[in-house]
């Protein structure tokens, strides 16, 4: 199908476009804050675009979706406090342990459904991030600097802002291209019946768990790619960043941005962070207004806004 | 008589205190229309939600092409041509009705793992389901989504998912419920063309339906079988006619 002109894809162009052009905006006014605040953006756009992947198109509400960030970043920390600092060897062990990760709590959790599923891999979550603060070795609670970057023998420089700017809007591109050529294949068509209707799509000749966990793994793999990229960012990773909360902030990201939509994750993203920024500035009670607002969201526009904006140009 | 393509043997089934199936056996032979009629609660989807492996026995064997099916489970039974409807119509609604029958195809043609290329271009798939759909009469609302469809067309597209399986044996659960007059007579006259081709079990209350399609008819009371004929000895049948005019309990009771 050839996407067709309507607003909320208008939104998503305009949208790419003003994110390629950001550094240059930058550079111009020479508002650095802005690069900086835009790539934790497109890292958590990534983070929380995996995660529709699973609860939008698959209806599997995960509730554990941040132990990724931290399995990514913890493995990016680990090694290179080892002293194995080539990203080509930590990016990897962080997808290659992601992948693993949610290969084992999905292959349980998946057993269940509705409540349960999400108080399970809740709870997995959590059982990753009291591990991490047990890691005496590697910081325990206080977490672990990250004293280097990842090191790709010279091809890209992560410690340059704008590189790394790139790099980030460059893995989200690409994971959001990964996840629309899923979402439309033969695989993607089959995970999205059986959110829809399980009990057919088993009728009709599929095993529909087998199908539920490869995506599973697949979305983890992905966060487990944010997570990589955060420790970069941040140049330091903690358990917090596994805390119950974070998941929770990344659904809140695909909520508001709309489930099942390939961009909303990117625009809750977007307007989560920047709504936090902004009235970080004002109180310390951001969450007094935050709150309300995706209350609204969820009573008023079931799509999120990628939703609103299409109901919208429909008339 | 053919070797049976169906054949359930001494099939139990419990809730609770209920035997929804008791002890029930019955064959059916290849190119048959076999109807299965009782009266409510008489355990009728029961029956064909073990057939289909959606609940499972508590004891008794059901063979279906000379295979002890009794515990695969039903997307493995899929594969080797059994197919339902349900009696309460079971879609995917939020997908358009060609959309529907292209994942029951695509069900039937290797598995699934493919995550590259676009499934709703792929020609093959497109056109098997495009048939079925044009065999059920819906070919003009292959794009509909279902949710907008009448209840008519969703039981019609109920059948085009099953045929797009391509399967041996068609299990249908009341095709007819809730059909108006017209709708019904569609169904019947699609059910009679869809006979010569693949072997159907009919669940339905509509006995005009039933004794006008039925090459044999079973009937359930309590879970149990109380008749199996043709249609005139089960026109004629005492115990049938009994359970019909609403002395079940004289059923249950004498045995």
């Amino acid at each position: 199908m050839m996407p067709k002109l309507n607003a909320s894809n208008a939104v998503a162009a305009l949208l790419c476009i003003a994110l390629v052009l950001l550094p240059v905006y930058s550079a111009i006014t020479g508002n650095i804050f802005i690069l900086t605040l835009f790539t934790r953006i497109a890292i958590y756009a990534l983070a929380a675009a995996s995660l529709n992947l699973i609860m939008g198109y698959g209806g599997m509400m995960s509730f554990g979706h941040a132990a990724y960030l931290g399995i990514g970043g913890y493995a990016v920390g680990i090694l290179a406090a080892e002293g194995i600092g080539s990203g080509f060897i930590q990016w990897p062990v962080a997808l290659a342990v992601s992948a693993l990760f949610a290969l084992l709590i999905g292959a349980l959790s998946l057993r269940t459904r509705g409540v349960y599923f999400i108080m399970i891999t809740l709870a997995f979550a959590q059982m990753a991030y009291y591990v991490a603060s047990a890691l005496s070795r590697y910081g325990g609670d206080d977490g672990l600097t990250v004293y280097k970057r990842s090191d790709f023998a010279g091809l890209i420089n992560l410690s340059d802002r704008t590189q790394f700017y790139y790099l980030c809007l460059g893995c989200l591109f690409g994971g959001l291209y990964l996840i629309w050529r899923i979402v439309n294949s033969r695989f993607g068509l089959v995970v999205q019946g059986v959110r829809s209707n399980e009990q057919r799509m088993q009728a009709i000749g599929f095993h529909a768990n087998r199908y539920r966990l490869v995506c599973f793994v697949i979305a983890g793999t992905i966060c487990g790619l944010a997570g990589a990229l955060l420790a970069n960012n941040t140049d330091f990773v903690s358990p917090a960043v596994m805390y119950w909360t974070r998941s929770g902030d990344l659904m809140v990201m695909v909520i508001l941005g709309g489930m099942g939509s390939l961009f909303g994750p990117v625009v809750g993203a977007i307007v989560y962070l920047l709504l936090e920024e902004l009235l970080s500035q004002f109180t310390e009670y951001s969450g007094l207004i935050l709150g309300p607002v995706l209350l609204l969201i969820v009573l008023f526009a079931r799509g999120g806004i990628m939703g609103l904006l299409g109901r919208m140009s429909r008339g | 008589m053919a070797e049976p393509l169906l054949r359930v043997d001494n099939l139990v089934r419990r809730y609770g205190g209920i035997t929804a199936t008791d002890n029930l056996s019955m064959e059916v032979v290849p190119g048959e229309l076999h109807a299965i009629i009782g009266p409510n609660g008489a355990g009728k989807t029961t029956l064909i939600s073990q057939l289909t492996g959606q609940v499972m026995p508590n004891s008794g064997t059901i063979y279906f092409a000379g295979r002890d099916v009794t515990s695969l489970p039903s997307y493995k039974r899929s594969r080797l041509g059994l197919a339902r409807s349900f009696q309460i119509t079971s879609l995917l609604k939020d997908f358009s009705a060609i959309d529907n029958v292209a994942l029951a195809a695509q069900a039937h043609d290797g598995h699934s793992f493919r995550f590259w290329g676009n499934a709703r271009k792929e020609r093959q798939l497109r056109e098997v389901a495009r048939a079925a759909l044009e065999r059920v009469g819906l070919g003009k609302r292959a794009d509909i989504v279902v949710s907008q469809l009448s209840h008519g067309e969703q039981r019609e597209l109920e059948l085009a998912v099953a045929l797009a399986t391509k399967p041996q044996l068609l299990l249908l659960d009341e095709p007819m419920a809730g059909l108006g007059v017209t709708e019904s007579a569609r169904m019947v006259a699609l059910l009679k063309e869809l006979r010569k081709e693949v072997t159907i079990v009919l669940v339905e209350h509509d006995m005009e339906a039933v004794f006008a399609l039925a090459d044999r008819i079973t009937v359930l009371v309590y879970g149990r079988v109380i008749a199996c004929g043709v249609p005139d000895a089960i026109r004629k049948d005492e115990e049938v006619k009994r359970a019909y005019l609403g002395e079940q309990h004289a059923v249950t009771r004498h045995d």
